[in-house]
Parts: structure tokens; C-alpha cells; sequence
């Protein structure tokens, strides 16, 4: 099957639906100026004229309600924002009004608006561009919280999400969009329900958000070199959060480790924990061990940022630990660094 | 000449009848209110109560002129505007006691009442931030070319928030078919205009941007109803929106069935000299005026008021939904 990155395939996801569904339209701040959102929105404007893909006033606020009055009148719009950060201006929008606008007309008005985010990091991005927020988004009921990994996800979760008639969020990595993959060229849609095992294995299962499935990946690579067998169950939607393989999973190990790209407190991390406690209780050989961001803004500068950030060898470090193996040596071990292949500034 | 006589008399008909209309809606209004006054006590509507009363010219002023497929947006004070758009006496009621046989079977209660069938698309108890829903609304219908036109209700505390700023800015810029409609009471809950206005005119203020810009202070509801097709034909031939700006009284305390005129940040007199030109008293002289007799002006009222007490009881009668509503029409 032919292979093309994540961002491609979020801008083939996007595409296709324009084409299918001429409700359709995209929106957002710099939308179709010449950067196209990193490139995700190539070609929509000059395909589809700015009638349907628009930039607008920088109001993220009132243009999240601007999506949720075209959405209750037959539309289905997407918004972008460059950054989840941005995004927190709207958290009126969508904690107070886009969540609960169906439950509050008895259900006769749909609100099918999609919403992406892009997570930034790396390159001195700091503490206002760099944030995940999706646990905050997840915490409200009414909203659906996507975060798509491979390139394959990135456009089934997508369409799914477009002809979803609730609104859905749509958090992508930044340093995803250059992942290739293999991806169907026909539209697909994968189901807004249920994770996605990465990585069979039988020692431990590391439940990995956005992001950290590929330090996972680097991490189950290290270790696989020692015998170890580790499981990488990606979770994908964590609202509504469909337990199942996680659960599977953890009976099958009795081990777990949450590796999340956010905050730990009051995080999904807490509540992949609280599921598998709950569900595994008897199962599990040790307690759940979460990684996270640090509980600290993120710094600019580059050493205090990579303290800041979970990364492969915490999770290798934490797998050690939790199967009592001395420390493997990482000295010579080549890890992905963001800067070889990005020089910024954005 | 005959001729001319005969369209004249035929206009004149027209205009006897549009008031009595008028009236009929007003009537309702206040009459639904004074009955939620007079019921309240029992404690069986548990639902913070923002009354319309002193404000039903704007709202049945406006809602008069609009079309059945029209979209009306509002507030967590819209039990007048409510009535006059839908006419949904039964289903208010019953949202109100918060029973099974309402569309929200109380999920929504006073401040949240929702009728999209009949072009009322809900509410926002956070203020503005109903406005951006309707200028998106706004968008979709003209996108869909429908011609249906989208009327936002506010008060003038919204005019402090930045959603109605930034919805008024996009409605401008990108032409929408939207009505904004505030409603001055002069109060943000307690706090004067005075104490939160670093300007002294919205309205000047507003005409800056490209939008039609109306305003009124009247509690003459055929004045409103005027002025708002007025508006509706600025709209179209403009396509710009419009922006119009109504002065009323709030009767009531901000929230609550009861008088405040104690509580020392208004005074009764003022309220007294709005009250000379209640806007149902006035619009019953008018009716007078229209050598309507008052025998057939009473048997209107009659008519109304059995409606509203058919309604009260029904909904008092009625059951609460079942429990399993809760997890009803959400996002799973």
C-alpha cells in the first residue's frame, strides 16, 4: 500500500470530504494563508475557493460558536487552530455551549463540528505553545477527543470525526505530521470507539497517548533486545473512553504503565489507572506507574525543556523498575531528536 | 374614488387587526408571567425565574414580523419572547414544573427553553455568548441561500463581553443576515451602565462598523414592530446586518418574581413613570382607540387566560420523566 505522511493524510481526509459532502467547509485563523496549518490544509482554498476554506478575525471564542450555530443549521464546519493553546480561549464555547447544545434541544439539534489542534514542542516552542489540554477537553461530557497516532488514524479518525453529528476535537502532534504510513487512497473511516494495540507483547502493557507511542515504540525496541516483550496500546479516542483493550491487555500482563503527552494530575493518565485498578485489581503483579509531562510550565530553553518531557528512556528506566532488571546501558543508543531535522522557527 | 375608499378601508382593517394581534401576544406574555408570580410560592417550579415583565413590547414587537422558518436566538430572560415566537403555552408550562410532557421534560427549565421546530434555537444564561451561535446560524442559512433570518436577543450586559464584539465584527465582515437585537434595561444585574461604559454611545460606536445601526426607547410595541421591518428591510437591501438598540424597564428584580425597588440601587418613581406607559395597558388604549369595544377586547383576554389555565393545570398534573431521561439525547 502506498505510504504518505500524517499531515498528508489529514489534508486527504479533509479533501475528500469537501468533495463528498458539500456541507463541509474549514475555517480558522491562517487556514489558507500560504503556510496551510504546516501544510495540512494544501490545496482546499484553490480547490474548493474561499467560500469553504476562510481565514477569520484572530476571536477563537466566538468563532467556536460561529461553528456551533453553522453546525445546528445542516453544516459541518471544521476549525483549526495552530496551537491547542489557542483553543483555551474558547473553553467558554465549548465547556458552556457546543457540549451540551444537543442534550439542551431535546436532541433535535445535531452539532456536527470538528475541531483540530495541533500540540506543539521542541525548538524553544514554550510554555504557551506546547500545552495538550485534551484531558481537560475529555473531562467534558458532550465532547469527543480524538488523538490520532499513525498516518493511517490521522484520516480514518478524521472522516469519522467530519460525519460524526457531535462535536469532536481533533489533537494532533506536531512532530507526527512528518510520520509516513500506509494509508488507504479511498475514504475509510475508523470508529470513534475503542484503542488501537500498536505493539503485541506479553511482559507489560504501556498504555501511550499522541506522541509518546513512538518513544514507546523506541523504548520497546531497547528492551525487546533483552527479551522483554512489551504491549503498546494506543487509546486513540479517550472520549468516549472505551476501555476494552486496555483491560484485555493488562489481564494479559499484569503490568502497566501509562505514558501520557500531558499534565499526570487529574489527567487521562489518572484515568487509565483508576480503569485498570478498578477492572484488573486481581491481575495486576504491581501498581499502575504513571509518566507524564512535569507538574511545571513548559521552559524555552532546550535542557530544562527535555527534563520537562516524558521520553523513551523514562519509560525504559520505569519498565526496569517495575520488573526489577538492572538499568540496560543507553550510551550508545540513538534516540529521535526533533532538532536534527527542525531548525524552527515554528 | 369608491375605489380609493374601499383599499383604505381595507388598510384600515389591516391595521385594526394587526393590533389586536399585537395585544393577544402581549396579553400572553404578561398574564404567563403573573400567573409563574402568582404559583411561584408553591415552590413546585424550581427554576431560577428572569422575568420578561416591563420587556414584552421589544419581544413581541420583534418576533411579530418574523416569519415562522425565522431563527430566534435569545437569553435566560426570554419567557416574552418565547411565547410570542412560538406560542407554545403547553410546552412552557410544563418546562417550567419541569415535566415529561415538555420538549426538555426539564432539562432546561426558565433559562434555557428551546423550540426549533418553531425557530426558537435556544438560550445562553452565560452572557453573549448566545451571539456567536447566531451569527454562525446566520452564516449556514445564507450559505444555504434559505432566506430565513436570524434574530439575536441581548442585553446590555452582553454589550461588556467580548463575544458580542467579536460576533458583531465577523457578521460585518462577512455580511450576515443577522439581526442583533439589544434590549437596555440599564442594569447588569445590579451594576448601572454608568459604572461599566467607557464610552457614551454604543450605538454611535456600532455605526462605525458596517451595519446598520437603529434605536429606539418605547414601550409601544407597533412602534417596535415598525422599526424592526424597518431593520429586516435594511438587511436585505443593504446585506449588511443590523444592529438595533431598545430601551425598556425591568419590572422585577433581576432574578426572582418579586419587586427590589428596597434594595436602594433603583427607585420606585422610576419605575412608576415607566409604568404610565406600560406597553399592555398601552397597547389596550390603542385597541380602544380602533373603536375595538372593550366587551370584545375582554373576551380576548378571557380566551387567553383560560388557554394559560388549561396549560398551568396540565402541566401540574403532569409526571416527571423517567429517570433514564438523563442519559436522553446526549453525546455518547
Amino acid at each position: 500500500m502506498r505510504k504518505i505522511t500524517y499531515c498528508e493524510a489529514l489534508n486527504e481526509a479533509m479533501s475528500q470530504e469537501m468533495e463528498r459532502d458539500p456541507s463541509v467547509f474549514v475555517y480558522g485563523i491562517g487556514v489558507p494563508d500560504h503556510k496551510r496549518v504546516f501544510g495540512s490544509t494544501a490545496g482546499l482554498v484553490e480547490r474548493f475557493g474561499m467560500e469553504r476554506c476562510f481565514d477569520t478575525p484572530l476571536c477563537e471564542d466566538s468563532m467556536t460558536g460561529f461553528g456551533l450555530g453553522a453546525a445546528i443549521n445542516g453544516m459541518r464546519p471544521i476549525h483549526i487552530h495552530i496551537r491547542v493553546d489557542f483553543l483555551l480561549l474558547a473553553m467558554n464555547q465549548l465547556a458552556n455551549m457546543v457540549s451540551a447544545y444537543k442534550c439542551m434541544s431535546a436532541g433535535e439539534l445535531n452539532v456536527p463540528l470538528v475541531i483540530r489542534a495541533i500540540i506543539g514542542r521542541g525548538w524553544g516552542q514554550g510554555f504557551q505553545h506546547s500545552k495538550s489540554m485534551y484531558s481537560a477537553f475529555a473531562h467534558i461530557p458532550g465532547l469527543k477527543v480524538v488523538l490520532p497516532v499513525t498516518s493511517r488514524d490521522a484520516k480514518g479518525l478524521l472522516i469519522s470525526a467530519i460525519r460524526d453529528d457531535n462535536p469532536v476535537i481533533c489533537i494532533e502532534h506536531r512532530w507526527l505530521y512528518w510520520q509516513t504510513g500506509e494509508v488507504p487512497e479511498e475514504p475509510f473511516t475508523i470508529p470513534l470507539d475503542g484503542a488501537n494495540i500498536l505493539r503485541e507483547g506479553n511482559d507489560i502493557t504501556v498504555v501511550a497517548t499522541s506522541w509518546m507511542n513512538v518513544e514507546a515504540f523506541a523504548a520497546s525496541d531497547i528492551l525487546g533486545r533483552r527479551g522483554i516483550s512489551i504491549e503498546i496500546v494506543d487509546p486513540r479516542t479517550i472520549a468516549p473512553f472505551n476501555d476494552e483493550l486496555i483491560i484485555k491487555s493488562v489481564a494479559k500482563t499484569g503490568r502497566c504503565i501509562v505514558a501520557d503527552n500531558d499534565w499526570l494530575n487529574c489527567g487521562f493518565s489518572a484515568e487509565v489507572a483508576a480503569r485498570v485498578s478498578e477492572k484488573c485489581f486481581d491481575k495486576l503483579k504491581s501498581p499502575v506507574y504513571r509518566i507524564g509531562f512535569a507538574p511545571t510550565p513548559c521552559p524555552t530553553v532546550r535542557h530544562l525543556e527535555n527534563e520537562f518531557y516524558p521520553n523513551a528512556v523514562k519509560i525504559i528506566r520505569a519498565i526496569e523498575e517495575m520488573l526489577r532488571l538492572e538499568p540496560t546501558d543507553l550510551s550508545k543508543e540513538d534516540f529521535y531528536s526533533h532538532e536534527r531535522r527542525f531548525k524552527g522557527p515554528f | 374614488m369608491a375605489r380609493l375608499f374601499q383599499e383604505r378601508k381595507v388598510v384600515e382593517f389591516d391595521m385594526t387587526r394587526l393590533s389586536l394581534d399585537l395585544y393577544r401576544k402581549l396579553y400572553l406574555a404578561r398574564r404567563a408571567e403573573e400567573k409563574i408570580r402568582e404559583h411561584y410560592v408553591e415552590d413546585e417550579m424550581k427554576t431560577p425565574m428572569h422575568m420578561s415583565m416591563g420587556e414584552e413590547a421589544i419581544a413581541v414587537g420583534i418576533c411579530h414580523t418574523l416569519k415562522a422558518e425565522d431563527q430566534v436566538f435569545a437569553t435566560y430572560r426570554s419567557h416574552a419572547i418565547y411565547l410570542a415566537k412560538t406560542g407554545k403555552i403547553d410546552d412552557f408550562f410544563a418546562e417550567m414544573y419541569g415535566k415529561d410532557t415538555a420538549l426538555l421534560k426539564g432539562k432546561g427549565g426558565s433559562m434555557h427553553m428551546c423550540a426549533p421546530e418553531a425557530g426558537f434555537m435556544g438560550t445562553s444564561a452565560i452572557v453573549a455568548s448566545i451571539i456567536p451561535v447566531a451569527v454562525g446560524a446566520a452564516f449556514a442559512n445564507k450559505r444555504q441561500g434559505n432566506g430565513k433570518l436570524v434574530v439575536v436577543f441581548f442585553g446590555d450586559g452582553a454589550l461588556d463581553e467580548g463575544d458580542f464584539w467579536e460576533s458583531l465584527n465577523v457578521a460585518c465582515l462577512m455580511k450576515l443576515p443577522v439581526l442583533f437585537v439589544c434590549e437596555d434595561n440599564g442594569f447588569a444585574v445590579h451594576t448601572a451602565t454608568s459604572k461599566r461604559q467607557g464610552y457614551s454611545s454604543i450605538t454611535d460606536i456600532v455605526s462605525k462598523f458596517n451595519c446598520n445601526v437603529l434605536k429606539k426607547n418605547t414601550t409601544d410595541t407597533e412602534v417596535i414592530y415598525k422599526l424592526t421591518r424597518q431593520a429586516i428591510k435594511l438587511i436585505k437591501t443593504t446585506q449588511m446586518p443590523c444592529f438595533m438598540h431598545l430601551g425598556y424597564y425591568r419590572y422585577l428584580e433581576h432574578v426572582g418574581v418579586n419587586e427590589d425597588f428596597d434594595a436602594g440601587y433603583r427607585s420606585r418613581e422610576e419605575f412608576e413613570e415607566w409604568y404610565k406607559v406600560d406597553p399592555v395597558n398601552l397597547q389596550r388604549k390603542k385597541l380602544l382607540n380602533h373603536n375595538i369595544k372593550e366587551e370584545e377586547i375582554i373576551k380576548v383576554e378571557r380566551e387567553i387566560d383560560n388557554r394559560i389555565e388549561n396549560s398551568l393545570r396540565s402541566a401540574k398534573e403532569a409526571l416527571f420523566a423517567d429517570p433514564v431521561e438523563l442519559y436522553r439525547s446526549v453525546v455518547v
